[in-house]
């Protein structure tokens, strides 16, 4: 089906997020839509769905002017979405997940099917090489699950214009592959795809046209054949450098040291095993690993918000484990959570008041019982225009700021105060490649100041552009600690679980 | 390169956080069974006994009254509440919860322990044990119906405090109806259409003008206690056939209501308590098994996934306020046509507000609501059977045990329950 956006408006208050956008998607093309964290990307394809209603335009379906009250009229017209944010029923199964809003039901009684949709999934997930379980609870899931079931919800039902908004911010590189092989053989079946990503790569590898915004307006297209640089620089505005520059770490005193942690979940499996490690000041140690083999509960049993079955971790050789997160924070220690919308803000708070959640009640932000909304907004404004997070103004609530504002919302927070330790998962997640730019130097910055780094990355070229040492985790244990320039044949090997001699 | 995976990637294991270990829940229990143990078992004078009876002349064969050491059996009802504290601290140290059996057993042990006790060494008295049992599901009835309103509005993310004001207004309309028309049949038909009308006022008020929807159900309330005793003190007093004692005759259902003690408490009730049964297993089929009940429960949770999946968000809301006005209006009928009672200013006496407890120890589904309303009916029928033996308990303190029964069952197991994410949140696009 072709699509068809024209002059496309849409406000939220004064701040126009989209402004007169036309956009043309031919059937069996795939269509990249680029552009910096709150360029408007997202509320366009919030638009088209039927989700936000258009102050100004048109949308068109081969060519006749269509109206959508809401999503299922969207859906009935043939468009499938997979949204940044996703949008899963927690205490649900995946299976219900997929199904819900086009139940299979089954005798007299109307019942669901529930056997008919975890056969859904399981083909579905089978096909594309997923490995989700039909009956797990989406709560119980990390991110990168979550992400897929996402995925397989718009899959199983035949959409023939699919939106994709971000669907690989935190797939590993193998399953990303895997989508961009669907997204090639949807689109040969003469599906209509946008595809929104900030990893410029993924771009060139599957897009037919490319559509760049900024600040809400389109402002220009390019061809595939466009290097990254070029790509870059269109987004953004300016040169980026796609490389991290950085000297030689000069590795000082060792500030955390990890002891034997082991961390046993609910059911009994066995998590973290018996993990050790140092980490010195001024050098950054990169965690890589398939993600779901213990990093999760690696960071966390670190911070305090589980608590380790044995072993321990002391911060400036004072034991920092069994105490309260508060504690450790307040010790010197900053983390960005993996999950952002989950751990990393209060969505329904202001961005003002989420700069300052960990540090409400300290000086200068509160005096005695009474917080200092004065100090704060002062603050607040300062980091937001240090990290270029784009809002209508700091009393924004942070869950309305576009998916990779949020995120710079919380390394704002994280960043902004004296550290000894940063632990940051998936730290540039959903961030457009200027901000990953500025967030890799900021962290660069932290480490050249004398703070331990823990970054935990999904994304191989991440992990070797910042390590100074790379930790490759594999079912709950580190299999070796190499150097950042080990060939990366060595480190898939390793994140399948080969031991360093083995694999070297 | 030589490199040898050992094994394949498994999968990656899934990394649910994990909650920390609770034993407020077993520790609360353990200390009230203790403190039974003590009260009831070692305070019943020892060599007294109880005397219980079980079987009715009517039934198919006869269960002999049986007369237990009052001690013993009181001692024994105390061990069994400390050994299901026991078993909930098991759990509990292995992060696992347990089932609603548990505190439901267990406020049956502690009041059979109590109930020992009242009856210890009281000769010319009996404990009995049918009756107490029949009286408990009747006056669970009005907290079933509340309870499954609650449940039905909660589930789609509508707060109902107003099932107080939608009892009371069935109550009223039924008793008015039938005593209009002359039966009191029809009184189940206009209860529910009272209670409807309250429920619809309120998702109205919550889905479209995003008024806090526990202030609109207080204001509810207040509103319907206001209406209905002006008209009880105007129009109903003034006409007295407005206002009659209609009665519902028990029915009996053949063969079943023989059954000792579960038949007569079972199968020997009036239709609102039958209807009571199909509701219950209708509604818990359909809340969890049915297409209807997934998309509630996905609007209550997640309206905005619900609404990327096509589900009318509001609509769904609207719905299932006005079918819990419905609800519990119909239990409003308990209070007048179903007992053979004229209507009476604030006869409901906040039952509605019990029932949102049942609600919430019920876990928001209709099983859970029915098992919470019972052992609640337990507490109130049991006062009423120790006010009549004449227990050595002031009355004005067994008038508090129903409501001490609720806080106890609320605040030591509650703390587990998770009421459904987006409850009390308007949707607003
Ligand atoms: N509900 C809302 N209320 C107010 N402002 C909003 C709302 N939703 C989005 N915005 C603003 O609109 C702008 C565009 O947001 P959008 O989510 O479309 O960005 P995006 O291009 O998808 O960015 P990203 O790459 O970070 O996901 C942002 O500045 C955001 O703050
Ligand atoms: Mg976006």
């Amino acid at each position: 089906m072709k699509l068809e956006l024209r002059g496309i408006t849409k406000r939220f208050g004064d701040f126009t997020a989209n402004d007169r956008i036309d956009l043309l998607v031919e059937p069996g093309t795939v269509h990249a839509l680029l552009g910096e964290n709150g360029a408007g990307k997202s509320t366009l394809m919030n638009v088209l769905f039927g989700l936000y209603d258009a102050d100004e335009g048109e949308v068109l379906l081969d060519d006749e002017p269509v109206v959508f009250a809401g999503p299922g009229d969207a859906m009935a017209a043939g468009i499938g979405m997979v949204h940044q944010h996703f949008m899963l029923v927690h205490p649900f199964t995946v299976a219900e997940n997929v199904m819900l809003g086009h139940e299979d039901v089954r005798g007299p009684a109307k019942l669901l099917d529930l056997d008919a949709a975890r056969a859904k999934v399981r083909e579905i997930s089978e096909r594309f090489n997923f490995n989700v379980d039909p009956d797990a609870l989406i709560e119980d899931l990390p991110v990168g699950a979550q992400q897929r079931v996402e995925i397989i919800k718009a899959l199983s039902r035949d959409a023939s214009v699919l939106i994709l908004d971000e669907p690989t911010a935190v797939l590993t590189p193998q399953e990303t592959d895997e989508l961009l092989g669907i997204v090639k053989d949807l689109r040969d079946a003469g599906t209509a795809v946008v595809l929104i990503t900030h990893k410029l790569r993924e771009v060139k590898a599957v897009a037919d046209t490319i559509t760049v915004i900024r600040r809400g307006k389109v402002v220009g297209s390019a061809e595939p054949t466009a290097s990254q640089e070029e790509l870059a620089s269109l987004m953004v505005g300016r040169a980026v450098s796609m490389r991290v520059d950085k000297d030689e770490a000069t590795p000082g005193a060792t500030v955390l040291a990890v002891d034997s942690l082991t961390v046993v979940d609910a059911a009994g499996i066995v998590q973290l095993d018996n993990v050790s490690f140092e980490v010195k000041s001024g050098e950054i140690l990169a965690i890589a690993g398939v993600q779901g083999n213990g990093q999760t509960e690696l960071t966390e049993a670190l911070i305090g918000v589980v608590s380790p079955d044995a072993g321990s971790a002391s911060l400036d050789g004072d034991v920092i484990t069994g105490r309260s997160i508060k504690d450790v924070l307040l010790s010197g220690i900053g983390f960005v959570p993996e999950d952002r919308t989950e751990d990393g803000i209060v969505a329904n708070m202001t961005i003002a008041n989420n700069l300052i959640l960990d540090l409400h009640d300290q000086e200068p932000y509160a005096k005695g019982v009474a917080l200092q909304p004065k100090v704060i907004a002062e603050e607040a404004r300062k980091h937001v225009e240090q990290f270029d997070v784009r809002a209508t103004s700091i009393e924004q609530t942070a869950g309305s700021l576009s998916g990779g504002n949020q995120q710079k919302v919380v390394l704002a927070r994280e960043l902004s105060r004296p550290l000894k330790l940063l632990i940051a998962s998936n730290p540039t997640r959903g961030l457009d490649v200027g901000s990953i730019e500025f967030v890799h130097k900021r962290i660069v910055a932290e480490r050249d100041a004398g703070a331990a780094v823990i970054i935990v990355s999904a994304e191989l070229d991440e992990v070797v552009a910042l390590a100074d040492r790379i930790a490759v985790m594999y079912h709950g244990r580190i299999v070796g600690i190499v150097a950042p320039d080990t060939d990366r044949d060595t480190l898939g090997l390793m994140m399948a679980g080969a031991h360093q001699e083995e694999a070297a | 390169m030589t490199a040898t995976v050992a094994d394949a990637p498994a999968a990656p294991a899934s990394s649910a956080p994990i909650p920390p270990k609770r034993f407020g829940a077993a520790i609360t229990l353990g200390v009230v069974a203790l403190l039974s143990l003590v009260i009831f078992g070692f305070g019943s004078a020892s060599g007294a006994s109880t005397t219980f009876v079980v079987a009715r002349p009517t039934d198919f064969f006869a269960i002999p009254s049986f007369t237990l050491p009052s001690q013993l059996a009181a001692i024994v009802f105390s061990v069994i509440g400390l050994a299901l504290a026991g078993w909930t601290a098991y759990r509990a140290n292995q992060r696992r919860k347990v089932g609603l059996w548990v505190p439901v057993v267990y406020g049956m042990a502690i009041m059979g322990a109590l109930l020992t006790w009242a009856g210890a060494g009281r000769d010319a008295t009996s404990i009995q044990l049918t009756g107490l049992l029949t009286s408990s599901l009747f006056l669970a009835v009005p907290l079933v119906f509340g309870a499954l309103a609650g449940t039905l509005c909660e589930r789609s993310g509508i707060i109902n405090i107003a099932i107080e004001g939608q009892l009371l207004a069935g109550a009223f309309l039924a008793a008015l109806i039938a005593s209009m028309v002359g039966n009191a049949y029809v009184g189940l038909i206009a209860a529910p259409i009272a209670g409807a009308l309250v429920g619809l006022v309120l998702a109205i008020f919550a889905t479209k003008y995003w008024v806090n929807q526990i202030v609109v159900g207080v204001v509810l309330n207040m509103l319907v206690l206001g209406l209905t005793n002006f008209f009880f003190s105007t129009v109903m007093t003034e006409n007295g056939d407005l206002n009659q004692p209609l009665g519902m005759p028990k029915l009996a259902i053949p063969l079943l209501s023989k059954i000792p003690v579960i038949g007569p408490v079972l199968f020997n009730q009036n239709l609102l308590v039958y209807i009571l049964y199909v509701v219950v297993a209708v509604l818990q089929i359909m809340l969890f098994r049915s297409r209807w009940g997934l998309r509630v429960r996905a609007v209550g949770e997640h309206p905005k996934a619900a609404d990327t999946v096509g589900i009318q968000v509001n609509r769904t809301r609207v719905r299932n306020t006005v079918l819990g006005g419905a609800i519990a209006g119909l239990g409003g009928a308990f209070f007048t046509v179903a007992s053979g009672l004229a209507f009476g200013k604030e006869m409901t006496a906040g039952k509605g507000y019990i029932a949102l407890a049942a609600m919430i120890l019920g876990r928001w589904s209709p099983r859970g609501a029915l098992a919470a309303a019972l052992l609640f009916g337990f507490a109130d029928a049991l006062r009423a059977q120790l006010g009549a033996i004449g227990s050595p308990i002031p009355s004005q303190f067994l008038a508090m045990f129903p409501y001490i029964a609720t806080i106890f069952a609320v605040a030591g197991l509650v703390g587990h329950a998770r009421p459904p994410a987006s409850e009390g949140i308007p949707y607003k696009k």
